[in-house]
């Protein structure tokens, strides 16, 4: 398979700066690329979409009939990105998770920050996701926002943005680690020639995190992964980590709160459970605090976690950072409680609550992306230069009724990846979302989920809207590789567009 | 391990071997009607009756015909025991247990789903239905090997064979049974070539033929009870599973053999030892319908019991402090 029909139209090409030059981290993997013989490239993409297959890497799709399970499209061109690059990325990481748990403890204690008015305090107070049950909530060791999956997105500037974080229950990182499996069997030797950091012992990461939080007086913490059951989308992530992590799976109707205590069900009577990495939402967690009509949670259970008698990850109301409003005062929050500058910055955003924001979201309709607050999954979004006069039209009421729920930002040149298209490669663009665990210490997985808008010229990398993914490989060497020159095509981000 | 986990792993080991023994006498019944003397009614009811759904197939079907016994014993999705619902459910029971069983087991299951699903959707008809019931019969056997040579054989393990084992030892009494109800409709056929045929084509829907030639040679009523219901070497023989399910529920407890602890274990040695201390003569005597039928309310008890113990959501009795199991 050779480069020279591909072209990178003036986006940032991750891989190469024109069609016959790699950029110094992908160098080694052109070169095998090109070395292979004609037909094996497309060989070795079939081998793991039947390896995935076969491992039975799904995910269940909503609104089709109940059981029914797709396979994640996976491209077996990786995303490279260098040490340098990634040093800078693994710290701005840590520094944002940080100043975001501060922020957090923050909202639930003295509110020094909104008191000082860096964050408009009605924005929290109508933020959907301020639990007022946990005012004054001390969570084990100080931590709430346990896992994390911030999204990134390289502009054609060159640089990353950040552009939502995922503090509730972010997943994904079941096709890291399976992807990862299916590269190492399939490119043995260029792996071992390019140095990528590994990502498998992610799993226990995770579990030395939470066993981390489990009550003091515990010497071996039982912990456990609460899913939704085997119809949620992310069922599989979530038997995939607990088999990894060797903990038990269990449903809300597997647990029970006694005294105080959460028990499990199993066949020789009652266990107590420590720790529950929960992939529930806060709303369904507890129908005795939260909803009342959950079947998914465990009644009683806010009460055993306000005992103290159990620890929940991530905590609940961890969620309030994570609205997409409160997102656009994540600089002025690090620089509060850190007094450091952001160094991963955001991607500019307008705040429609604010007047001046909103005039001009509303003026520049065709230009934007528009964003609900507390929707994900590339719902409740507005792409301006791919909508209709009409959808405008709709969305600008919308955004009228209630502004506060609303913000705006620049369409982005998401930078692009090689991809197989058939029997050649085209461009096709990314993002990246890296995961961050925070414990004894901030740990970032060296890597991170590099999500693909398969179809030409999209935007959209959702699994649930034509989004595959690839691996993503971090490389080891220190050597200085500094943003290997942009392709010379930068654009100024506030004028960018697509082409 | 967990009461939910535990019910499903035992759930669907249950639904596949029920699925497969469902194709066994379906597959006996066929080979019946095609071997039955020129002027013989096709006699379809029976076969309902031992499903124990007579009343739901009357109210919907009417009428036991050769094309509703069979549509509804094996593509009817709203008959929670055809082979089409029995795969489904344990397809459904499979999923949620995924991190529990190995992923070859899944994988077999899956298929398995598959072409029952796709069967169910193209043939539905009954042109092609002996090469389909093979099928089915091949599939679980090799669920069953697949899950012998890849899973760990500890708690969930047993579970799952001791829910396989008292799905057969019920069924394998079912299938005895049928002979019992074309008996009581063709008196006159009792010692006619007919007569032989019969006790062969129930030997062959458990699988039993050629190991019954090896063991006792003649076709004989009494060879044929006594090996498909006292053997303790064939694998679908009633006391054979019996004895299978008993050390797989004692693996479970740790309870030792010959002693109890909980209903199920006290009901199924009892059972167990009936079955070694009696003779193929005193069933015949005592009526072989009447014995089974016994037999099969004994293992609906044994089956309660598993329920009641083990998996039952109880809850903890309030200000009684729940007794708490060790932590591994």
């Amino acid at each position: 398979m050779n480069f020279a029909s591909y072209e990178v139209d003036g986006f940032y090409d991750e891989m190469l700066t024109d069609p016959t030059a790699a950029r110094p981290c992908a160098q080694h993997l052109m070169q095998s690329i090109q070395a292979l013989a004609p037909g094996e490239f497309e060989r070795r993409q079939a081998a793991a979409e039947r390896a995935l297959m076969q491992m039975g890497i799904t995910f269940n799709v909503y609104g089709e009939q109940a059981g029914v399970e797709k396979i994640f499209p996976f491209d077996i061109v990786p995303r490279i990105v260098s040490a340098a690059e990634w040093g800078r990325l693994e710290k701005g990481l840590k520094q944002r998770i940080h100043a975001l748990n501060l922020f957090i403890d923050d909202l639930y204690h003295e509110q020094k920050i909104l008191k000082d008015g860096v964050v408009p305090r009605e924005i929290i107070l109508t933020a959907k996701s301020y639990r007022r049950q946990l005012i004054g909530w001390e969570p084990p060791r100080g931590i709430w926002c346990h896992i994390t999956g911030t999204d990134l997105v390289r502009h054609s500037d060159g640089e990353f943005y950040v552009l939502e974080d995922n503090l509730r229950c972010p997943s994904g990182v079941s096709y890291v680690l399976q992807n990862r499996q299916v590269m190492k069997s399939l490119f043995p030797k260029v792996f071992a020639a390019s140095k990528v950091r590994p990502v498998q012992n992610y799993p226990l990461k995770l579990r030395d995190m939470l066993e981390f939080l489990a009550p003091e007086a515990v010497a071996t913490p039982h912990v456990v992964l609460l899913t939704p059951g085997s119809y949620n989308s992310a069922y599989f992530e979530h038997s995939f980590l607990a088999q990894q992590m060797g903990i038990e799976l269990v449903e809300g109707r597997d647990l029970v709160v006694e005294e105080g205590q959460v028990l499990m069900r199993t066949t020789k009577g009652f266990e107590r459970v420590d720790v529950i990495y929960r992939r529930i939402d806060d709303d369904f967690l507890d129908p005795k605090c939260f909803r009342a009509d959950s079947m998914l949670g465990v009644p009683g259970l806010m009460e055993a976690y306000e005992a103290g008698n159990v620890a929940l990850a991530n905590a609940p109301g961890t969620g309030v950072a994570d609205d997409k409003v409160v997102y656009a005062y994540v600089p002025r929050i690090v620089k509060y409680y850190l007094g450091e500058e952001i160094i991963v910055p955001n991607v500019p955003t307008y705040i429609c609550a604010e007047e001046k924001d909103l005039r001009y979201t509303l003026e520049n309709l065709d230009r934007l992306v528009v964003k609900a607050a507390n929707e994900s999954g590339g719902y409740g979004m507005l792409v301006g230069p791919h909508s209709t006069q009409g959808q405008r039209a709709e969305f600008a009421e919308r955004v009228k009724a209630e502004p506060r729920n609303y913000i705006a930002q620049p369409t982005l040149a998401l930078s692009r990846v090689p991809t197989i298209c058939a029997d050649h490669l085209e461009g096709r663009h990314v993002d990246l979302r890296p995961y961050i665990l925070y414990g004894k210490e901030i740990f970032v997985l060296p890597g991170g989920l590099t999500r693909v808008a398969l179809k030409k010229g999209s935007l959209v990398v959702n699994s649930s809207q034509g989004g595959g993914s690839k691996d993503t490989w971090v490389l080891a060497d220190s050597e200085t590789v500094e943003r290997e020159g942009s392709n010379g095509h930068a654009v100024p981000l506030s004028k960018g567009g697509l082409p | 391990m967990l009461s939910r986990v535990a019910d499903s792993v035992y759930w669907m080991s249950r639904y596949i071997e029920r699925a497969e023994n469902v194709a066994r006498f379906v597959d006996v019944n066929i080979q019946l009607m095609l071997d039955a003397p020129e002027g013989q009614d096709q006699q379809w009811d029976p076969l309902v009756a031992i499903t124990g759904d007579h009343e739901e197939f009357t109210r919907r079907y009417g009428a036991a015909t050769e094309s509703s016994v069979i549509k509804f014993l094996t593509f009817d999705g709203d008959n929670p025991n055809s082979i089409f619902s029995c795969v489904r459910a344990a397809r459904e029971n499979a999923r949620s247990v995924r991190e529990i069983i190995s992923s070859e087991m899944w994988l077999q299951l899956n298929r398995f789903y598959l072409m029952v699903n796709s069967a169910a959707q193209q043939r539905g008809g009954l042109d092609e239905h002996e090469g389909f019931y093979d099928e089915v019969k091949q599939a679980s056997h090799l669920f069953t090997g697949v899950t012998d040579a890849t899973m760990t054989q500890s708690e969930a393990w047993h579970f799952s064979r001791l829910g396989r084992m008292v799905e057969r030892a019920d069924k394998t009494s079912r299938i005895l049974d049928v002979k019992y109800f074309l008996l009581l409709r063709s008196v006159e056929d009792v010692g006619t070539a007919f007569d032989g045929i019969q006790w062969i084509a129930v030997l062959r829907s458990a699988s039993a033929f050629e190991m019954y030639r090896k063991r006792h040679g003649r076709i004989l009523p009494r060879g044929v009870v006594e090996f498909l219901m006292l053997d303790r070497e064939f694998p679908r023989a009633i006391q054979f599973c019996l004895m299978a399910a008993r050390d797989s529920l004692h693996a479970i407890s740790g309870t030792p053999l010959g002693t109890f602890r909980h209903a199920p274990e006290k009901l199924l040695g009892q059972l167990c030892s009936d079955l070694s201390f009696t003779g193929v003569d005193e069933v015949m005597q005592y009526g072989l319908h009447e014995y089974l039928d016994e037999l099969q309310t004994k293992l609906n008890q044994v089956g309660q019991g598993i329920v009641e113990t083990f998996f039952a959501f109880k809850t903890p009795q309030p200000g009684k402090k729940p007794v708490l199991a060790a932590v591994q």
